[in-house]
């Protein structure tokens, strides 16, 4: 008993020396480290997680970061090659490719981002000059190519847009962000740094800038405004036209189909007249004018015949003929 | 037994202690014993997996349930919950979600604000849902999986916005710039190794920036104009028309009735002359002279004066008052 004893607290011992000497140590998945023996760096960084040893007391371990780290930079007042002033916020990927040069030259992250400072925003402020801002806020010709298609649409005509959105660009956001990458990344390696995504993160106007488009739009859109309204009253008036135009149609058709209809039935009154009397046209007219003179004579007639009319004659002889 | 000297209080805890001494080892092996069976456990949640490190070295993932490791800090695992889908908002914070969500009334503008492609202004907010799908890589290739996250989300955001007009980010390509900005934003996880798989993304309020609003509202009310503009031209028309036409339908029947008539009368007159004159033929002296006579005899009874004069007295005339009489009668 004593002896197994003895045993463990030896192994306990021995065990204990080996950790708090220094000579294990571990490297988790997160990390890469440098051995230096006396400030002097000895070997190639490791990389490979797990357990590894070095030698006690005269050999320091610095540990980096193996992970994929974010750099976020300040906003940067940039003028645009159209003059625009804009706010530019990049942020970029990176991480550390060879640690050793890592600590030699930048030392610590804090180093590592100042230098990317640097590095990204001369190439972002390089890249962002020498391009129109458009090319910077539009990533593809999609709005150009849609209102070309929408010129051809009636509807969609005259859309409200400023008119240097439309105008087609050859660079869009995305190329201008590997143009970036590609100028700064060619200078990480130096600091042991791979450089592995550049973007644009925020793009705004700088205050003054903003208040003008403030104003554009709402020039735009009062623009817009009134195009709706003259298109309601040309619509009405187009409406109203055409009610004029029905209105007058109906009623003139109406006239034209209703004389028509009384046309034929005076025609055909005027045939059943002209058959019927003409079969003795001067019956007719005896009979017709013996019917007016019943019709034209009434109460206050003073009619005055001489005895020479047949109705009469015979006040004058009694002869018959 | 109060009067003990103190020595002898002494002497008795010795002789006690001495007596635990002997178990101290024991003691002492238990409580490593319960240490180590203690940190040898751990449990990972329903909605969790576990990753396993021994030594720092990626080991193995742990489904859910009770598990075993090395202790001491050999093995270490990091709980990672893969079921849960998170949730990252931008331009707006919910304070409390509930029934009714309490949103933020601060305004985060530096995240909503941005340029769209006609070079306007909007204040774009959205939410991005995703959850982690290699929780090995979600821990050890990018330092933080939701700074990422949100970078990535802004990035992608913005650069679509970019390439849409005001008019398509407010209404028409809403649910396209969701449907793209889940596919750029996966793209650009996936090239980060972030392991984690976006979920679905939304745009919430779209609005111009405050200043622009009035004119947008204007063009609304512009827009309703219009359209009432043409409501009440149709209104009009809708006034006038059919009733034109039902009166046009009147006139066309009322000349048809006219016609019906016309025709009717002409011919009872035809056929009533037709039949007089069949019975004229037969005798038409004796019938002429009869219409006469009958003539004569009811229009000379209806005559108020009556002058009946031989031929040969032509100057009476002059003797007639013709208008006093009438006068007369007017009285």
């Amino acid at each position: 008993m004593r002896i197994l004893t003895g045993i463990i607290v030896v192994i306990v011992i021995i065990v204990a020396i080996i950790f708090f000497s220094g000579a294990i140590y571990t490297v988790p998945e997160t990390k890469q480290a440098v051995i230096t023996q006396f400030g002097k760096p000895v070997g190639n960084a490791i990389t490979k997680a797990g357990l590894h040893f070095k030698k006690p007391f005269i050999q320091d371990v610095h540990f980096f970061d193996k992970r994929l780290m974010e750099w976020d930079g300040d906003s940067n007042q940039i003028p645009t090659k159209d003059k625009k002033y804009i706010w530019v916020d990049t942020t970029a990927r990176w991480k550390i490719a060879d640690s050793l040069k890592f600590l030699q030259t930048v030392n610590n992250e804090q180093g590592a981002h100042s230098r990317l400072d640097d590095i990204i925003n001369s190439a972002t402020r390089d890249i962002i000059t020498s391009h129109l801002l458009v090319e910077a806020v539009r990533d593809s010709n999609r709005i150009v190519n849609d209102a070309i298609e929408d010129n051809k649409n009636e509807d969609t005509r005259d859309k409200v847009m400023a008119d240097q959105a439309l105008e087609p660009i050859s660079t869009g956001r995305e190329q201008l962000e590997k143009m970036i990458l590609k100028k700064a990344g060619h200078l990480a390696p130096q600091y042991g740094i791979e450089l592995v995504d550049v973007r644009i993160k925020r793009l705004n106007y700088v205050a003054g800038v903003r208040e003008k488009v403030y104003d554009r739009m709402i020039a735009e859109r009062n623009r817009a405004a009134e195009k709706y309204r003259s298109e309601g009253q040309g619509k009405k008036a187009e409406i109203d036209g055409r009610r004029g135009k029905e209105l007058k149609s109906i009623t003139s058709n109406a006239y034209r189909k209703a004389q028509g209809i009384k046309g034929k039935a005076d025609s055909q009154v005027t045939k059943i007249y002209a058959d019927a009397y003409g079969k003795d046209p001067a019956f007719y007219s005896f009979q017709k004018t013996h019917e007016t003179y019943r019709k034209g004579i009434d109460k206050n007639s003073t009619l005055i015949l001489t005895t020479n009319n047949d109705y009469y004659k015979y006040l004058k002889s009694s002869k018959t003929e | 037994m109060d009067q003990r000297k103190p020595e002898d209080v002494i002497r008795e805890l010795k002789e006690h202690f001495s007596s635990i001494a002997k178990y101290l080892p024991y003691i002492a092996a238990i409580l490593i014993v319960v240490i180590a069976v203690v940190g040898m456990i751990y449990s990972i949640g329903p909605d969790e997996v576990g990753v396993v490190q021994r030594f720092g070295k990626y080991h193995e993932i742990t489904s859910p349930g009770l598990h075993v490791k090395i202790p001491f800090g050999v093995d270490k695992v990091t709980p990672v919950k893969v079921q849960r889908i998170f949730k990252e908002e931008f331009g707006t914070r919910t304070v409390t979600a509930g029934i009714k969500t309490i949103y933020s009334k601060q305004s985060y503008q530096d995240e909503s604000l941005m340029l769209t492609g006609d070079l306007n202004i909007l204040d774009v907010r959205w939410i991005v849902q995703f959850r982690v799908i290699d929780p090995a890589k979600m821990l050890f290739a990018t330092r933080s999986p939701i700074i990422n996250l949100r970078n990535v989300a802004e990035i992608v955001m913005r650069r679509l916005v970019g390439d849409y007009t005001v008019d398509e980010v407010l209404t028409t390509k809403r649910e396209e710039i969701d449907a793209q900005a889940q596919l750029y934003m996966q793209e650009l996880l996936n090239k980060y190794n972030t392991g984690l798989k976006i979920v679905t993304v939304k745009l919430l309020d779209v609005n111009p920036p405050n200043k622009v609003k009035p004119a947008f509202n204007k063009v609304n009310e512009a827009k309703q104009e219009k359209e009432q503009a043409i409501n009440q031209a149709w209104e009009a028309y809708n006034k006038v028309i059919p009733k034109a036409s039902g009166e046009a339908e009147r006139t066309l029947r009322e000349a048809e009735g006219y016609s019906l008539d016309k025709v009717n009368r002409a011919k009872g007159d035809a056929d009533r002359f037709m039949a007089v004159l069949e019975e004229y033929r037969k005798a038409p002296d004796v019938t002429r002279k009869r219409i006469y006579i009958e003539t004569m005899s009811e229009i000379i009874p209806m005559a108020k004066q009556k002058y009946i004069i031989a031929p040969e007295q032509t100057s009476i005339l002059p003797l007639l008052n013709i208008g006093q009489n009438v006068k007369g009668e007017n009285k």
